[in-house]
């Protein structure tokens, strides 16, 4: 039986060894031309042209957008203007009053995407955090809540946005209830401060498992050893926490600092699917600029667009270069 | 040496066979707005039956696909064999296929005799080219909802009531039936611009250019955002959203939200379809401002596109839904306006619906159409009016949002029209 077994694999097997003889032959040829280094460039080679066909070369194509005007799309039919759409973007006489600048629709949306990023990546790093906390300890259905939080990660941000909206719309389900129990219903989307709060509680709502799961990883990683040597030096928990838990997260902490970060002022589909970056202009954010200046508007502007995605990627750089160093030196600190 | 021979010649024959059977394929970009989009497939089969060397395969999508997506493939070189298209027939002309050189000298005659008049809103200036034709006429145009002003006892403002009778009625009613709001328009600036004509307002200046934005439309602008500051205009639909985004209030008519909608004639399939026997409704025209009653004359075209690899199909194709039998057929099951001339001038159109709504209904806005003023009438062929509307949509939803005033808003859209226009010139 067990001779059997060993020809039967041998046989399925045959194909991939031959296979690997096949590709043995030219690596080695390879190998001996350009050395272990050159070697490895050679395995990066496929990653790093899909990396560049999808990204570098976009990347490079807007740099040049940003530098042409009109509204045709073929880069020979557009007039090369140099850095006018910048200059256009920058000019402002009160940074602090969007109104008085050129476009102020863009510093309008600057300003809301630095405010929604600073409350909303703070939301979600706590709630994640405490999420987390909860989530490992030894709670009964521990598995069916990892779920459960997990599973708004897995809907498309358009079902997401057409959810909340049906929720918080003048006849939604938040309504109804209110109405149900007595209360004014409130016209929610309309105005300001809560169509600003909806947005972060859905951008929240949607994403916090997957952050979730990433601090969860981090904390099951932490050595039980430690804690049951605080726990016999009759350490209180609020200490372990601090001394313990919350410096061996931090390179979790800090990746999901940086990937909340991105994806903060990356934010566009879901609100504007739930609010339409109303009312007025409030919930526009920086992403909804460039699109409504590049492609929804019907006398678009590519080039404004490409210049506003250009200074746009530059923020998103400082501020990553910024989190990454702050979280190197709160590791190297260590457990103390 | 002969059995080669052979073999070869069969496999040509079979192969050519096979090559000639092979129907050409057309893309048509299409949306709905009624029911149009099933009557445009049923033609489209029959067209197929008759013609079995064309297979036309209809996309239909939302109309902010049409408005947004489309110029993109188009700017970029590419796009559908043939598309429906209404807000940007003119800005987007230069990109229509001049179907002449596929069409014979009388299939010519005949477009230049039905469709003539309304060639020019979508072909560049001074072009002379047949792109396409308009499937249907369109007039802007408000709907009461009969049954909400009986329940509350309040009577429909006749003919010559202004925009304040017509607030000030739907308000009684809102108050009385506890809608949500008295009334909404349409989120675009293209439907404001037969009211602003009204109250004297005119975007075009003598040069051809736009002109700075007037008194006449800040009269009407005024109205507007004191009616949504009074919770008297819908807010949903202009203040909840930011930029040009469209949005229309007829699902809220449609579900008796509001007493008063201003949209245009192209809602009444869509009215009768989704309202049924729900409620009684009426076509009003447009309401009365100092200067007039206009509304806004309008279309959606069907045209071919010029990047095409098969123009002479989509000719064929063109010129069998232009003919008079088609066109006619269309229209009595869309219930749209045609504005193919010879059917207009021999009339007799049997629209094909039992609702009583309908018919006075489409009555009415044929005569809305001899309401209009020159501003308005203009409007449609007039290459810088999207400039104009995307200015006044974008900083009125602002004001009302309560983020800028109307004498901030008055500058801001002169400066964003005059952006546009530098733009699209370079």
């Amino acid at each position: 039986m067990g001779t059997i077994r060993h020809r039967t694999g041998a046989v399925l097997a045959a194909p991939l060894v031959l296979l690997a003889r096949l590709v043995d032959v030219p690596m080695r040829a390879l190998q001996r031309r350009t050395g272990q280094g050159g070697m490895a460039a050679a395995f990066l080679l496929p990653n790093m042209a899909i990396f560049g066909v999808f990204v570098l070369v976009p990347l490079a194509l807007n740099v040049v957008y940003s530098t042409t005007a009109g509204t045709d799309i073929l880069l020979a039919d557009r007039t090369y203007v140099g850095g006018q759409q910048y200059a256009r973007l920058l000019e402002c006489q009160d940074y602090a009053r969007p109104i008085t600048c050129r476009e102020d629709q863009f510093w309008t949306a600057a300003r809301n995407t630095g405010v929604f990023v600073v409350l909303q990546v703070t939301t979600m790093v706590v709630v994640s955090l405490i999420t987390a906390l909860i989530l490992n300890r030894e709670i009964r259905g521990r598995g069916f809540f990892r779920a459960v939080f997990f599973f708004p990660v897995l809907l498309s941000p358009v079902v997401v946005g057409l959810i909340w909206r049906w929720i918080l719309q003048r006849q939604g389900l938040l309504n109804l209830i209110m109405v149900n129990l007595g209360l004014e219903p409130e016209v929610w989307l309309n105005d300001r401060t809560y169509a600003f709060g909806a947005a972060i509680g859905v951008s929240v709502w949607a994403h916090m498992g997957f952050y979730t799961l990433i601090l969860l990883a981090g904390l099951q990683a932490i050595p039980k050893d430690l804690y049951e040597a605080a726990q016999m030096d009759g350490t209180g928990p609020a200490r372990v926490f601090r001394r313990i838990t919350l410096p061996l997260l931090m390179p979790n902490l800090a990746v999901v600092l940086v990937l909340a970060l991105i994806r903060g002022v990356q934010i566009f589909d879901e609100v504007y699917v739930l609010t339409g970056g109303g009312p007025g202009t409030s919930t526009m954010f920086l992403t909804q600029y460039i699109y409504e200046t590049g492609f929804a508007s019907v006398l678009r502007n590519p080039g404004l667009a490409a210049a506003a995605s250009i200074l746009m990627g530059l923020v998103l750089v400082v501020l990553t270069l910024a989190q990454l160093w702050l979280s190197r030196r709160a590791e190297g600190r260590g457990v103390r | 040496m002969r059995k080669t021979i052979s073999l070869a010649a069969l496999t040509a024959v079979l192969g050519g066979a096979a090559l000639a059977q092979d129907p050409v394929e057309l893309r048509m970009l299409w949306y709905s707005d009624g029911v149009e989009g099933e009557v445009m497939a049923d033609l489209l089969e029959r067209f197929e039956e008759e013609n079995p060397d064309i297979d036309v395969v209809l996309d239909n999508v939302a109309y902010q696909v049409v408005q947004e997506q489309l110029p993109i493939q188009l700017a970029s070189g590419q796009g559908p064999d043939v598309a429906r298209v209404a807000s940007t027939l003119k800005s987007d002309a230069q990109h229509w296929l001049d179907l002449r050189p596929y069409l014979t000298d009388e299939q010519v005659a005949y477009w230049q005799e039905n469709f003539g008049n309304r060639l020019d809103w979508m072909r560049p200036d001074g072009s002379d080219a047949i792109p396409g034709f308009l499937t249907q006429l369109t007039m802007v145009g408000g709907f009461a909802n009969a049954t909400l002003f009986e329940q509350a006892g309040v009577d429909l403002p006749g003919e010559g009531a202004t925009w304040d009778e017509w607030v000030a009625a739907s308000a009684e009613v809102m108050e009385s039936q506890g809608t949500a709001a008295a009334f909404a328009i349409d989120r675009t600036g293209h439907r404001i611009s037969g009211p602003i004509a009204s109250y004297g307002g005119n975007y075009i200046g003598e040069d051809g250019m736009p002109a700075p934005i007037d008194d006449g439309t800040m009269a009407f602008l005024t109205k507007l955002v004191e009616w949504t500051d009074a919770g008297l205009m819908l807010p949903e639909v202009w203040v909840s959203a930011a930029g040009t985004t469209y949005r229309s209030g007829a699902d809220d008519f449609i579900n008796a939200q509001i007493p008063l909608l201003y949209s245009g004639s192209w809602q009444v399939a869509n009215l009768s379809t989704k309202i049924g026997d729900a409620f009684d409704w009426v076509a009003i025209g447009s309401p009365c401002g100092t200067e007039g009653c206009s509304g806004l004359a309008g279309g959606a075209g069907l045209v071919a596109i010029r990047y095409t690899e098969h123009p002479e199909e989509v000719a064929r194709l063109m010129d069998w839904l232009a003919s008079e039998e088609i066109v006619r057929e269309f229209s009595e099951r869309t219930l749209f306006l045609p504005a193919h001339a010879g059917i207009v001038e021999a009339g007799g159109l049997t629209f094909q619906s039992e609702d009583p709504n309908v018919p006075p209904a489409l009555d009415r806005f044929v005569q809305a159409s001899g309401e209009t003023l020159p501003m308005a009438d203009a409007l449609p062929a007039w290459k810088w009016a999207n400039a104009y509307y995307g200015a006044l949509v974008t900083r009125v939803s602002q004001v009302m949002a309560g983020e800028i005033t109307l004498d901030e808003a008055r500058g801001l859209m002169d400066r964003d029209i005059a952006d546009a226009v530098e733009n699209a010139s370079q």
